[in-house]
């Protein structure tokens, strides 16, 4: 076990055995498949059919009221090929592969500058035919995932943690898509991406003092940001109405008071499903997508509310194993890049609604309706199946 | 894997489950312990009230006649929330409804504030409800008017044009009965709010889009007559869309007040005491060979047995329509300007004055209580001199000198008698030594015959008047000491420049605080510092009338529901009885019925047929510093076998006999029929000269049965429609009368 790699899942021997034999065998794929992360994933998805139906089932009269409900099982299906096909390969192989991927993704960045449509005031869409749209900056999450685990995994002999050169490619590398993210502007995409960035850096061993100057440095940036006026009083006004919704009582101070409203409403044990009257009335704009769990806490109350939580916690609980049981640094890093990104991105999310967190729009992962979201999060299931199912059985 | 890189995943652990954590912690206290609140707050989110107000309840009189009513008519409104939106605050909007409307646009203005607002004129000229209400700027507007209002809704945003239901004053024989009837208003906010501390939140009918009664019977009995506003609570979503009903009450329509009000009576009354003024400014009609300044009074006739009101009137009235279509600014200035003589005041509840001889009743029953002699005999001397003073005080009305009995003291107005009992009975209570608790005979009397203290009848802001006892005296005097005792420095440059007044200062700053010898006298005839309101006065005669039960006076008779069943009947109540023995009751009666016959107002009788309809009366002249006399006239009829209590009073209206006899027996002819020296009761314009006894009926479809003769211009015999329960009668009533008033 110590030279080259175990054997794999996939490996020709296996195959030989029995169907019985190969599907139950001790270290088959459907015993070393991590059950728990994929139910408690799917779980979540589901139960985001179910309240994206809710959120989008009152329609004027002609329109069908399952539309974003059929779209979002659709793209879960999809998303649970991405995941599968991803979890196929060896996720070594896919360090031949990073370059072109992160590539693709920047590529898909300046694209969406170039040719995006401006949804809600960010400009992080590409419109295809036939109704559909793409977001690059979700597939860009997967990228920095998968491309500065690599980058940091490579370690010469006898080094126990990254070097400088390697720090600052890792930063320059990871610069570049969160720069091309804030200028749509997507804050909290870019806010999500750097906490990926974050967090590989810090499991990857970095020194603590580097660590603390890179936060030093983003909260400086930020500052002077503000201070030179890069961002206009509206853009500040909206951060900061989470806080104070008089800032912009029409805009995110509306929603966020209504999100509150909602939320605080479902009490205990929720209006049940399909009874939520602020989410039939739809006064929460956005509620099928970054606003989705305020349909959660008003239907299903704070049962609901804490059931979700705990699934995300399923899912974080797994994914913080497989990096730790991870078969080398690149697998721990890939994978902590994925539970830094679930992590932050949720509780960007749900805290947004509820009030402790600026309004940045960023989905509720699996749970809000949205196509490339969907896409991004099963292929990083994918990611995390892969490196558990080649871990070496202990 | 490093040992570092371990820790740092635990690290990053601790760090994801304390974030999870956080979420978890903050929704325990917004779905559990702030659940309630925040639901409260979705249900205010999406539940729209609409509130269709109920329709107001009619006052109809004894007879069934409708005194105010409703009538369907084009309202045109402005919601000023929306005009507020406009860039120029809605200011073109109003100018152009201005000249579409014809109103000038200061007026329009003017309405469209709010009170309080500054620059805002006096309510109810200024808006006093809910700024979110809109508000009506003009009543009966012609259809081609609204047509244009309501099509170019574009030009007009926040305007609206609507038939409403409005109060309708349809004045039968063309009573006003303006101050006894109020009028209506936009709730204020803090009426709302204690209509909400009294009802609870939740089952306060009383909404801020609500008119509520201002004064007279409106208000004292607007629970009844308002009913029950309509509430639709519907479900909107996000963009006002209306979802769905979540809960629907109807409108109730109000009750009918039937009062005790006789509209002909009203009628009568109104004009006898418009008569009587003027004969108090015309030298010669009036007894006397000057003219007074008469511009004010008040009359009222009331049931002796059972204290119920049949009219009231107090001049300067108005015209109770003025209310309708919002008061203009000016025409609410003259309601309440001194000079117009403030016709909002009901003076036959509200004005207090010297009872003078009137209070001669009070006087005799006093000394009976104190033990004196009713037939004396007592001297009618010229002037009466406070033993061992130089004070003296004067006969006013009578000037004879001969030995009376108390009676003929009544009947000729004698002065001097009820100085001289005063004062005797004032030495018996020990004089200007007599402690707190020494007996108080004249005002004891008074007070048991009603004076001093409110009479409780069903309408606002009644007066109680001023019994000027002992205790009274050392409370005004500790009060005023100031100004008498500083007279010079503290009093206007007018009272300085008044002898008098110095000397009564000086006088009272030593002992004012006294029952002096002069203030006990002046008392017994009313005069001093003694004030009643006519009420007061009518309400007196009228026990002595009856035997001597006091009866609380009352205007309200029932309240029927608008089906026509009876909700409430307001039975007559009694008070008690006067403080007088049924022999001194009846010798004052006696004494009352020879007044004119064979006393003060004798001269006024010689064509009416007393033998038929005897009279029992008192005059009365007030003194009044710095002013002409008050005409008293309280009396009772028939003496025999009493009936009504009529009264009147003209400040400024000369002598009691001179100026309001004639006009109170005006009266008596109208409610007796009595045509020369004959009497003919199917001419009376009650039936038979008699208290109506019976409620008048209401059907269940909301018609009145009225009498035939209902005073209303142009109906028919079977009855009015009632506007209030029958849309399409109301409609066909309204029609009607728009046609009438070209």
């Amino acid at each position: 076990m110590t030279l080259g790699y175990p054997q794999t899942v996939l490996s020709p021997r296996r195959r030989r055995g029995s169907l019985r034999a190969r599907a139950m065998g001790r270290d088959s794929i459907l015993r070393r498949f991590d059950w728990v992360l994929f139910i408690a994933a799917l779980g979540l998805s589901v139960a985001g059919a179910v309240f994206v139906y809710s959120a989008t089932r009152v329609v004027p009269a002609g329109e069908d009221p399952q539309a974003y409900f059929k779209r979002h099982l659709l793209n879960l299906m999809i998303g649970l090929l991405l995941g599968f096909a991803t979890m196929l390969f060896d996720y070594r192989t896919l360090r031949a592969y990073a370059p072109f991927v992160y590539i693709a993704s920047v590529i898909g960045l300046v694209a969406v500058l170039v040719v995006g449509t401006e949804i809600n005031g960010a400009q992080a869409w590409i419109q295809l035919p036939g109704g559909f749209t793409i977001q690059p900056s979700e597939f860009m999450k997967v990228a920095l995932a998968v491309g500065l685990a690599m980058l940091l995994a490579e370690r010469r002999d006898g080094e126990t943690e990254p070097q400088l050169p390697d720090v600052a490619f890792a930063l320059l590398i990871a610069a570049v898509p969160i720069g091309l993210v804030m200028l749509q502007p997507d804050l909290g995409t870019a806010v999500v991406m750097g906490m990926i960035v974050l967090g590989i850096l810090a499991v990857a061993g970095t020194r603590i003092s580097w660590l603390v100057a890179l936060l030093v440095l983003g909260v400086v940036g930020a500052f002077i940001a503000v201070q030179v006026g890069v961002l206009d009083q509206y853009q500040i006004d909206r951060l900061l109405a989470f806080a104070n919704p008089d800032l912009d009582p029409q805009g995110v101070g509306y929603n966020t008071n209504q999100a509150r409203i909602t939320v605080g409403a479902g009490s205990i044990f929720g209006a049940g499903l399909f009874h939520g009257t602020q989410t039939a009335g739809g006064f929460v704009p956005e509620q099928q997508t970054d606003f989705i769990y305020t349909v959660v806490a008003e239907e299903m109350g704070f049962v609901g509310s804490i059931g979700i939580i705990a699934l995300f916690a399923v899912v974080l609980w797994r994914a913080l194993r497989i990096a730790v049981r991870a078969e080398d640094l690149f697998g721990t890093l890939m994978a902590t890049g994925i539970v830094c990104w679930f992590a932050f991105q949720m509780f960007q999310n749900i805290g947004m609604v509820i009030g402790i967190m600026p309004v940045t729009g960023v989905p509720l992962p699996f749970v809000s309706y949205g196509g490339t979201s969907m896409f991004a999060n099963w292929m990083a299931i994918g990611l995390l199946e892969n490196v558990h199912l080649r871990r070496a059985l202990r | 894997m490093t040992d570092r890189s371990r820790t740092r995943l635990v690290v990053l652990q601790v760090l994801v489950f304390s974030l999870l954590a956080a979420l978890g912690g903050r929704l325990w206290y917004m779905q559990v312990v702030a659940g309630a609140e925040y639901q409260a707050a979705a249900s205010e989110n999406r539940i729209r009230e609409v509130v269709t107000p109920a329709v107001r309840g009619a006052i109809l009189d004894a007879q069934g006649r409708p005194l105010v009513q409703n009538r369907t008519s084009l309202v045109v409104s402005v919601d000023r929330s929306t005009l507020l939106d406009l860039p120029d605050d809605g200011d073109q909007v109003v100018r152009k409804l201005s000249r579409v409307l014809d109103i000038p646009y200061r007026r329009l203005d003017r309405q469209l504030t709010l009170c309080g607002a500054p620059g805002a004129a006096e309510p109810p000229v200024c808006w006093n409800g809910s700024p979110y209400q809109p508000i009506p700027v003009a009543e009966d507007v012609p259809a081609n008017t609204a047509l244009q209002v309501m099509e170019r809704g574009e030009e007009f945003p926040g305007v609206a044009a609507e038939m409403t239901a409005i109060r309708d004053y349809p004045a039968p024989f063309g009573a006003r009965a303006a101050q006894l009837l109020g009028y209506i208003g936009p709730i204020s906010a803090d009426e709302l709010a204690a209509a909400e501390a009294k009802e609870g939140r939740r089952g306060s009918t009383y909404t801020n889009f609500d008119l509520v009664g201002r004064g007279g019977l409106e208000q004292v009995y607007d629970g009844f007559l308002r009913g029950k506003p309509g509430v639709k609570k519907l479900a909107v979503d996000s963009a006002g869309n209306v979802t769905g009903t979540v809960a629907e009450r109807d409108a109730t329509p109000g009750n009918y007040l039937v009062t005790s009000i006789d509209a002909h009576v009203q009628k009568v009354v109104e004009d006898q005491l418009k008569a009587a003024i003027k004969r108090a400014n015309t030298p010669g009609e009036n007894g006397q060979d000057r003219a007074f300044p008469a511009k004010t009074g008040a009359a009222i006739v009331m049931e002796v047995d059972t204290g119920r009101v049949v009219a009231m009137a107090s001049y300067p009235d108005y015209n109770p329509g003025i209310w309708v279509g919002g008061v203009t600014n000016d025409q609410f200035a003259r309601l309440s300007s001194e000079k117009a003589g403030n016709p909002l005041i009901n003076r036959a509840i509200q004005g207090e004055y010297a009872p003078a001889s009137t209070f001669k009743i009070v006087g005799a029953a006093a000394a009976a209580a104190a033990g004196y002699s009713l037939n004396g005999p007592y001297q009618c001397s010229d002037q009466f001199t406070v033993p061992g003073s130089t004070q003296t005080f004067s006969n006013f009305e009578a000037g004879m000198t001969e030995s009376m009995t108390l009676a003929r003291a009544i009947e000729v107005s004698c002065n001097t008698v009820f100085y001289g009992l005063a004062y005797r009975m004032y030495v018996e209570e020990g004089g200007q030594d007599a402690g707190p608790n020494a007996p108080e005979y004249l005002m004891n009397t008074a007070r048991g015959l009603g004076y001093g203290s409110t009479t409780g009848i069903d309408l606002p802001s009644e007066a109680a008047g001023r019994l000027p006892d002992r205790e009274w005296r050392q409370q005004y005097w500790e009060d005023n000491k100031n100004y008498y005792c500083n007279f010079d420095e503290v009093a206007s440059a007018a009272d300085r420049a008044n002898d008098y007044l110095r000397a009564i200062a000086k006088e009272n700053c030593v002992d004012g605080y006294l029952l002096r010898p002069g203030d006990a006298v002046l008392a017994a005839i009313g005069q001093g510092d003694v004030l009643a309101t006519p009420l007061q006065v009518a309400h007196a005669y009228g026990a002595i009338a009856n035997g001597g039960t006091l009866y609380r006076p009352q205007v309200a008779r029932a309240v029927l529901s608008p089906e026509g069943q009876v909700v409430k009947n307001f039975k007559p109540k009694a008070q008690g009885k006067v403080p007088a023995s049924n022999t001194t009751v009846q010798y004052i009666q006696n004494a009352l019925a020879n007044v004119p016959v064979s006393g003060s107002a004798a001269y006024r009788y010689t064509t009416f047929p007393l033998d038929k309809i005897p009279v029992a009366a008192k005059t009365g002249t007030g003194q009044v510093e710095g002013k002409a006399t008050t005409s008293w006239y309280a009396s009772y009829a028939p003496a025999n076998d009493p009936k009504y209590v009529v009264l009147m009073m003209v400040p400024e209206g000369g002598t009691g006999s001179g100026t309001s006899a004639p006009s109170v027996n005006e009266i008596y002819k109208a409610l007796f029929g009595i045509e020369g020296l004959q009497v003919n009761p199917k001419k009376a314009i009650v039936p038979d000269g008699n208290p109506i006894k019976t409620l008048p009926t209401v059907n269940a479809d909301g018609t009145i049965d009225l009498p035939k003769d209902d005073g209303l211009p142009g109906s028919s015999e079977s009855g009015i429609p009632a506007a209030n329960t029958d849309d399409k009668k109301s409609k066909k009533n309204g029609r009607r009368r728009r046609r009438e008033t070209p």
